[in-house]
């Protein structure tokens, strides 16, 4: 799977955790232009994002987020669905 | 694989939850089955944050219109639990409540419920649950030196018991304390059970004086220790999550944990299941008393199904006596109903255990309110416990309120749902409840029923497809089943080999019809076969056969609208019918008649002869898509 169709699904799960409609992916997005993106619904966010990709994330890729593209580099690597 | 944080119970989200619940919250003028339907349905955390939203938007509603019971509950813990709060409120909406959550600062527990002045303190909190984990409790670390054991758990004992106190005395609610789950991995081994010191052994402990010298009368405890076992330690703990935002356990155990603490906090407040309707074919015994007869059914006798069956009526003795009231909901002939019952050896149920008995042909939604006015309970007080999804859709969507268990298509999986769906939680066991079964049964009194509730808007939403016609080679086997099995719904009981009904398909004097039905749960096959004789001027009825599955369908009407069109064009002016009494048909007894025949003779033995003038007969409109396929090649029989 393309890393543009991994984005449109990692979209997907972001509208439907931040609960915001129009939400368009870019790499660099990150908590603070997104407004129901707060420390609880981040950790909401990770694990939908493990339910829909069916891996795990480490507790140092968790720790080393600083924006949706490298979480986008995780999934494109460990996605195994 | 099973999800060990699934609610197998409940019906699986459907993809238009969000825009329903969206609608719920922002109508003028809610709508308490929505509410409820949205509300039975297997949330995830996300879900329920939804649903939380439309209980604050709705709230008033909730609580003066529909009679949620409003209930404010504190939580004082020493870790993460806003993802508990937020999933309560939705939650509570399955439990009939309207649930407000405060949560006390993060690690502040004793100063906010010790001081009668704190913020947390002055909330007016109904109930306070108090939630500290092991590793906040000391008990986390082997402790091996002679006493030192002993000492934290008192300590842990201790500081849980002046925190209840505090809630108690204090901030003056009830108090809600927790069992603790064990963690999932051990210091030794095997060796970890033996050893006073371990993780494992002190929280063994700590819950055990929990129970014994915490808990007082009027608090309520959440057992989590149980609960995580049932999921599975290795699932309930996470390390990953604890580490991350402090979380006590899995965030996928969240929804479950919810449901848990609000089906107390129900209990609480009075909002209980009083009565649990059973189906009788295929629920308390395998396969079809009418049709199987007593020797046919399958309970007991060491086969899997049967002990599954007999397990099951052992269960719900068990819950009859803990003061759960039993009733019968069948779609049957009554006589026929109360056979096992009086003559199965192998019974569990008598007629004694069952409060209300009703054994008709109308549809479930109506006899269970019946049953609830009998009772004089609400319908909100009843589960109904049924192996037949259409039943149980039926009843989910005339009365939201009644909770219905999803059910497996093995019998040994009901007493699972049944039990771990949570419907008859209980804060305690009065007398009461164990004399009353029996005082509900004193009371009530069987009833017959003629009402219809809004059928035709059901019937629509089955999205029937009926599939009528002739006999083909390929239905042949299925036919002559049919022909030679069915006793209820079978107006002659003329038997016919297959080489026979052969011989009907090619009979240019014959109008034979087989009739499928499909509908939005599935295919049920070929469910109806019919044959005429024609004769110039009168088609007279050899056969007419149904399952009964498909009762109440309006299936006949189909039939009938089919043969009078047939025989209008080959010139005839009447039908006639005929019906042959025996031991099991009486459900067909009025079938012509209902069907706006007029009575024409009797036969020997009480049979009867029917006429339907087709200068008279109008075609009604029905509720289902009619094809008609004469095309034979297209009869593939799935059933």
């Amino acid at each position: 799977m393309s890393r543009e169709e991994n984005a449109e699904r990692l979209s997907k799960v972001m509208r439907e955790i931040f609960d915001v409609d129009d939400l368009e992916y870019r790499d660099s997005l990150k908590a603070d232009d997104v407004e129901g993106w707060d420390s609880l619904s981040h950790v909401h966010f990770l694990i939908a994002v493990e339910k829909e990709f069916g891996f795990r994330f480490t507790s140092g890729e968790i720790d080393g987020f600083k924006n949706v593209g490298e979480v986008l580099d995780v999934i494109v690597r460990r996605a195994t669905r | 694989m099973s999800n060990p944080f699934g609610m197998p119970w409940l019906l699986p989200t459907p993809v238009n939850f969000k825009a329903r619940a969206k609608a719920l919250a922002s109508t003028a003028s809610p709508d308490e089955a929505e509410a409820r339907r949205l509300a039975a349905f297997a949330l995830d955390l996300s879900q329920l944050d939804t649903l939380g939203k439309v209980v604050r938007k709705q709230r008033e509603f909730f609580v003066a219109e529909a009679g949620f019971a409003p209930i404010k509950l504190g939580i004082v813990a020493s870790h993460t639990m806003d993802y508990l709060a937020a999933a309560l409120p939705g939650t509570g909406l399955r439990h009939s409540l309207v649930v407000d959550v405060v949560l006390a600062g993060y690690g502040q527990a004793a100063q906010q419920l010790l001081d009668s002045g704190s913020d947390f303190a002055t909330q007016g909190l109904d109930c306070v649950l108090l939630t500290f984990d092991y590793r906040a409790l000391g008990l986390s670390s082997i402790r091996l030196k002679k006493d030192e054991a002993d000492e934290a758990v008192s300590a842990a004992i201790n500081h849980v018991s002046s925190m209840a106190a505090g809630v108690r005395d204090i901030i003056k609610s009830t108090c809600i304390l927790q069992t603790l789950a064990p963690p999932s991995d051990p210091v030794f081994g095997g060796l970890d059970a033996r050893t006073q010191g371990s993780p494992r052994a002190m929280i063994e402990r700590f819950n055990a004086r929990l129970l014994q010298e915490v808990a007082r009368e009027n608090d309520l405890v959440v057992d989590v220790a149980f609960l995580a076992s049932k999921v599975g330690l290795d699932s309930w703990n996470d390390a990953r999550g604890w580490h991350k935002a402090k979380l006590p356990a899995s965030l996928e155990s969240t929804p479950l944990y919810a449901d848990h603490i609000c089906r107390l906090l129900a209990a609480a407040r009075g909002k209980v299941r009083k009565c649990l309707v059973l189906d009788l074919d295929n629920t308390l015994w395998g396969g079809v008393i009418g049709d199987d007869g007593l020797d046919g059914i399958a309970l007991g006798q060491n086969s899997a199904v049967g002990e599954a069956h007999v397990a099951l009526q052992r269960f719900l003795l068990d819950l009859r006596r803990r003061g759960v009231i039993l009733a019968v909901c069948s779609k049957n002939e009554e006589a026929t109903a109360r056979i096992p019952f009086r003559d199965h050896p192998e019974m569990v149920l008598k007629e004694d255990h069952i409060a209300v008995f009703i054994a008709n042909w109308s549809d479930k939604a109506n006899n269970l309110r019946e049953i609830a006015a009998t009772l004089n309970i609400g319908t909100d007080s009843l589960v109904f416990l049924d192996d037949n999804p259409v039943e149980r859709e039926q009843v989910r969507q005339v009365l939201p309120e009644v909770a219905v268990p999803e059910l497996t298509e093995d019998p040994a999986d009901y007493i699972s749902l049944l039990a771990n769906a949570g419907y008859f939680e209980a804060i305690g066991l009065s007398e009461e409840d164990l004399v009353r079964a029996d005082f509900y049964q004193a009371n009530a009194e069987r009833i017959s029923l003629q009402k219809v509730g809004n059928l035709e808007e059901y019937l629509r939403s089955l999205q029937m497809v009926a599939t009528i016609s002739a006999f083909s080679a390929v239905g042949r086997v299925r036919i002559a089943q049919l022909i030679n099995k069915s006793n209820q719904f079978n107006l002659t009981t003329r038997r016919y080999s297959e080489s026979e009904v052969e011989a009907f398909e090619n009979d240019p004097l014959k109008l034979c019809l087989q009739v499928r039905l499909a509908d939005h749960f599935g295919d049920n096959g070929m469910i109806s076969v019919i044959i005429f004789d024609k004769a110039p001027d009168e088609w007279s009825c050899d056969t007419w056969l149904m399952s009964c599955r498909v009762l109440g369908r309006r299936v006949e009407e189909l039939v009938l609208a089919t043969v009078a069109e047939a025989a209008r064009s080959a010139g005839a002016t009447r039908l006639k019918g005929t019906y042959i009494p025996t031991k099991k048909n009486g459900l067909v007894v009025e079938h012509f008649a209902r069907l706006g025949f007029t009575k024409a003779g009797d036969l020997r033995d009480g049979g009867t002869t029917w006429v339907l003038d087709l200068a008279d007969y109008v075609t009604p409109e029905l509720p289902m898509q009619i094809i008609h396929a004469n095309d034979s090649g297209s009869m593939s029989d799935a059933a």
